[in-house]
This record gives structure tokens, sequence and C-alpha cells, in this order.
């Protein structure tokens, strides 16, 4: 069976996912994604050609309501489970080089 | 005989009378968890402390079960619904010091109101990607069938706590079949209500366009009255359908006279298990003799439902679980020298298996150059899916069939195969799709390992209540929820 995604694929993939994968896995994920991926091409045999796609079940258009401003949550109760903070603000490590 | 066995009207009728207590009640619950969750392993936090002053509270001001549909009634919560003060972990080792979660779900504020008690959070699939409840962070829970067997998932913590008896009743999430499947696989009734139909505010999000909130129970006649308590239109929720929820208990009728059938031919061929075919049948004679007509149609795009379901149902968690970021809350990983470094180690370090697969399978199927061969052909295939149950529908007032093509399966046995795994949610699938709503309902066991196997009974958009009707009058008849599991020691 050829290989739909591979381990390059893989890398790439999870880089922009935002997860951090060792060599072992991005094999082991290459396998199992190019399975699913060709279990997938299953859908290629079915005519869309005049189908438009469907992004939700019901025929709902935007809903409104009155912008009004309430009461939600604090500032001490947003910070409450993070991580790290500091002066009232979460705390991340640099991000400009 | 427990306590916990009762309906929902039975143990209030002994509230009104006096002949137990809220406190009693409650306290029945964390004894039968005592007893028996070394075994079954369904919960991952208790909410003891809140639910005895809450059941306290109650009992002093005195029983008014009429005004309140769920007065003093004990409930398990699936633990990626959110309960403010109350730890909720979805299962993953990333939420597992979030012991403060700010604000309730929509349903635990609705269930607040109708005076449940909330007993504690159950099991699950971590962020509900699963069918077997052994992608938990935490623990493996059981069959309380048989030990050696899994409750099914994502659900699974729900349903098996109920078939323990350790709650009468509990909510699930379904967004493939998490909800049904577990309740097909532990002998229970579970349904996965209209998307729209309940507000999925504070539901942590897996694939926005497919979950619903859904009850599971013993009974279709609790069903029908959890499900009438947690739904609704909402303001938080854009996607809760602003329409009147009816009195479903006014569909509960016994007479399904007249009432018309589908059985689509897909969902009793090869790949479904013979006795469970068997059982379905059975199932659909009794419907018969109860004066339901019965025909047989198709639904020919069944068998695109699990490409389809994964390509869309990935892409949406890809983009749902990017907000775990270990900054405002969650595991953050020591050490990262840089934000990028921060995210991807934090997340790598709190996902597990299953979860890191769907979050780089749709971020594959939603990324450049693929866009249009993967997405958009899966939601091209989605209408095709929907239509097949409209033009049903037409003629029709409900389809039926199995929940799931086979029963529970043993512990560790499909955890390494995905493709595999995917297969048990192919007949559950459809109705997310489509976003119909669909109950399952014991209808028997499977004579080689004696574990229980569920109907499904599909309806049309907001029709519930004929879906509760057809449910219903097949329970009476045959009475399955009778049979209760052995397990600690009682029956």
């Amino acid at each position: 069976m050829s290989k739909k995604i591979s381990t390059e694929d893989v890398k790439h993939v999870a880089n922009l996912a935002r997860l951090a994968i060792t060599d072992e896995e991005a094999e082991k994920y290459s396998e199992q994604l190019s399975s699913i991926i060709n279990f997938s091409e299953q859908l290629s045999e079915v005519d869309t050609s005049n189908v438009k796609p469907m992004t939700h079940v019901l025929d709902m258009k935007n809903v409104f309501r009155e912008d009004e401003p309430k009461d939600w949550i604090t500032k001490e109760e947003a910070l409450k489970n993070a991580p790290d903070k500091a002066d009232g603000q979460f705390r991340v490590p640099s991000i400009l080089e | 005989m427990s306590l916990l066995d009762l309906t929902i009207k039975e143990l209030q009728e002994k509230l009104s009378n006096k002949e137990i207590t809220v406190t009693e009640l409650t306290q029945a619950c964390f004894d039968r968890i005592e007893e028996t969750d070394d075994q079954v392993n369904a919960f991952l936090t208790l909410n003891k402390e809140a639910a005895l002053e809450q059941a306290k509270q109650l009992d002093e001001e005195g029983i008014d079960a009429d005004q309140f549909l769920l007065f003093g009634m004990p409930i398990g919560i699936k633990d990626n619904i959110m309960t403010k003060d109350l730890k909720t972990t979805c299962a993953s080792e990333f939420l597992s010091n979030f012991e403060d979660p700010l604000y309730d779900a929509t349903v635990i504020t609705k269930l607040k109101n109708a005076n449940a008690i909330n007993i504690g959070k159950l099991n699950m699939d971590e962020f509900a990607m699963g069918s077997s409840t052994e992608n938990s962070a935490y623990k493996k829970t059981t069959n309380p069938w048989n030990k050696d067997y899994v409750p099914g998932g994502s659900s699974g913590g729900s349903a098996a706590a109920v078939a323990a008896g350790q709650v009468p009743f509990a909510l699930g999430s379904d967004t493939g079949g998490s909800v049904r499947q577990p309740a097909s696989y532990c002998g229970v009734v579970g349904m996965k209500p209209t998307y729209g139909r309940v507000s999925r505010f504070g539901l942590v999000a897996f694939a926005s366009s497919l979950d619903q909130v859904g009850p599971l129970t013993r009974t279709v006649e609790d069903n029908a009255r959890i499900l009438e308590v947690i739904s609704g239109v909402d303001e938080m929720d854009p996607t809760s359908a602003n329409i009147d929820v009816p009195n479903f208990q006014e569909a509960l009728t016994g007479d399904i006279k007249g009432l018309k059938v589908a059985v689509p031919k897909e969902y009793l061929q090869e790949g479904v298990d013979e006795e469970v075919a068997n059982k379905i049948n059975q199932a659909i004679d009794t419907l018969k003799e109860l004066g339901a007509e019965v025909d047989e149609v198709s639904l020919p795009h069944s068998k695109y439902a699990i490409a389809t379901y994964y390509m869309l149902a990935s892409s949406e968690a890809s983009a749902n679980l990017a907000r775990f970021d270990g900054i405002r809350y969650g595991k953050r990983a020591e050490n990262a020298d840089n934000l990028i470094e921060l995210y991807k180690q934090s997340r790598s370090k709190g996902f597990g298996d299953e979860v890191k697969r769907r979050i780089m399978l749709g971020t594959f199927a939603l990324s450049s150059g693929y866009y249009d061969a993967y997405y958009k052909k899966a939601q091209q295939v989605r209408r095709l899916i929907t239509e097949d149950f409209e033009k049903v529908f037409e003629n029709y007032d409900v389809i039926v069939g199995p929940t799931s093509p086979t029963t529970a399966f043993k512990i560790g046995e499909q955890i390494d195969d995905p493709l595999t795994m995917y297969a048990n949610d192919i007949l559950t699938i459809p109705v997310n799709l489509a976003g119909v709503p669909a109950i399952s309902i014991p209808c028997g066991f499977h004579s080689d390992n004696d574990m229980p196997i569920g109907l499904q009974i599909i309806g049309k958009h907001f029709d519930e209540g004929n879906v509760y009707r057809v449910a219903h009058a097949y329970e009476q008849q045959t009475m399955h929820y009778k049979q209760k599991p052995a397990i600690g020691g009682v029956n």
C-alpha cells in the first residue's frame, strides 16, 4: 500500500497543529494516517458535481441579539486557572527572539 | 430491590409520601458507588459534599416534587460538560489541574433549576474521541455486564454508571454515536437529540456541527423527562434552535398503530452480526404486532458515512482543540524557552494518542492543497447522506435498525487499530451527519457472550416525540430494562 502521508508530511502537519512529535511517532502516524486517508479515498467515487457543501444541519441564518454589556467573569476569575500569571496578566515565555 | 432501581415518578412519589428523603437517596448513590466503583471505574470526580449539602437543603425546604421535574433526582455528568467549581477534565491529562471551571454549562444550569443533584463526573474517551472509553487518561471503565468488556464510548462512564445502578440517570454527549453506542453496549436507554435541541454552551467542543448532549437512563419515560428539562433555545449557543420544547411524556401512550416504520436494508447487511440482526428483526416483529406498518427502504450513501465523518469531525476537532495552548488554563510544559515551543510541548504532553491522531488528520484535511479533495468533498457527501434521510422521512415516521453492528468487544481488543475501532460507529454516525434525533434501547442479549444488544430508533428533525413513542411502546411490551447486571453482589 502506497503511503499517502510520508513522515515528512506528518512532521509538517504536526508543526501546523503545534504538536511536537518524535521520529518514531512520525513513523507510526504516517502509517496510521495513510491508512485512514486511503480508506477515505472511497469518497472520490461519489458524484458530487452539483452538490452544495453542507456546513450546517439546520436552515439557520445569522442569529442576532442586542449588544448589551453584561456581567461575566472578573479578571481575577479569568486568571484563576492560569499555570503562570503576574501583575494581573497571563505570563508566557518571550515571543520575539 | 434498590432505591436506585426506581423511576423518577416512583422516586418522587416516595419523596412526596415522605417514605424517603432526598438525603437518603443521594447517600444511596454514594454508597453504591463506593461498593462497586473499584470494579466499574465509572467516576472521575465525586461531588459528594456539595451534593449532600444540596440534598439537605431540599429536605429542609420540604418536598415539592410536582413543581420541579427533577426534584431531588441524582444524576451523573460526563466529564466534558462544564460544572462550576467542580473539576472538569474531559478525561485528558491536559486538564488534570482544571479544578475551578468558571461557569456551568447551560444543561447544568437547567438541571440545577429543576432541583436535580449532580453526583459527580463520569469517565469518557479523552475529549470524546473514541468508542470504548479506553482513551481516558485516567482509568479503564468496565462493562457492568462483564468486566472483561468495554462499556463503549465515548460516554462509557455515563452508560456504565447507569447500568451498574450507581446513578439512575446520567448525561453524555454524542458526536458520532457516543451516547447511543455505550447505551447499547451497557443495556441502557440513550438519546441523541436533534442537533440544536439542546444548548452546547459549556459542552467542551469536539465537532461543533455534530455534538449534542443527551440523557442516559434505564427507562424511556425517565429519558424523556430529562430531555425536556435540558432542551431549549439558549442565547449562549446561537446554534440552539428557537423551537418550542414539547412535553415528550405526552407521546408515551403505548399506541403506535398505523405508525410508519422504515427499515434500511443497509443497516442489516453484511458486517452486522447475525444474531444482532436476528434480534433487530424480532424487535421489528414486535412493532408490527403493536400495529406499526413496516417497510424496507434504502439509505444508499450509508457506506460513505465513516469516511465523511472522520474527515469532518477531525477537521472541526483540529480547530476546536487549538484553544488548549497551556496559557490560560490546563497543564503547561516546563522549560519551554519560547512561545511556539511552549504550545508544542504542552500539547504533546497533555494530549493522548487518539487525540493527536485526529488533530493531525483534521489539520491535514484542512491544509492547503487538500481542502477540496478531503474536507469539501466530505461536506458534499454529508449533504447526500442527509438527503437520503429526508427522502425516507417523506413517507415514514421513524427508521429502525441496530445501534451497533456488534455487542461490546473485549478491553484491549481494538485499541491498536483505529479503522476497526471507527467501524463500530457505522450505524450511529449517519444520524449525527443528518442532525436527526435517535435513541438506543435494549432489545435482548447475544447468546455467545450474554452482552446486551441495542435497537436504534431514528426520527425526523425535532420529532423526538415519535422516537420516544416507539421506544416506550417497545419497552413496555418487552420489559428488557427489568434485567440488570449482577455487580458488587447486588442485583
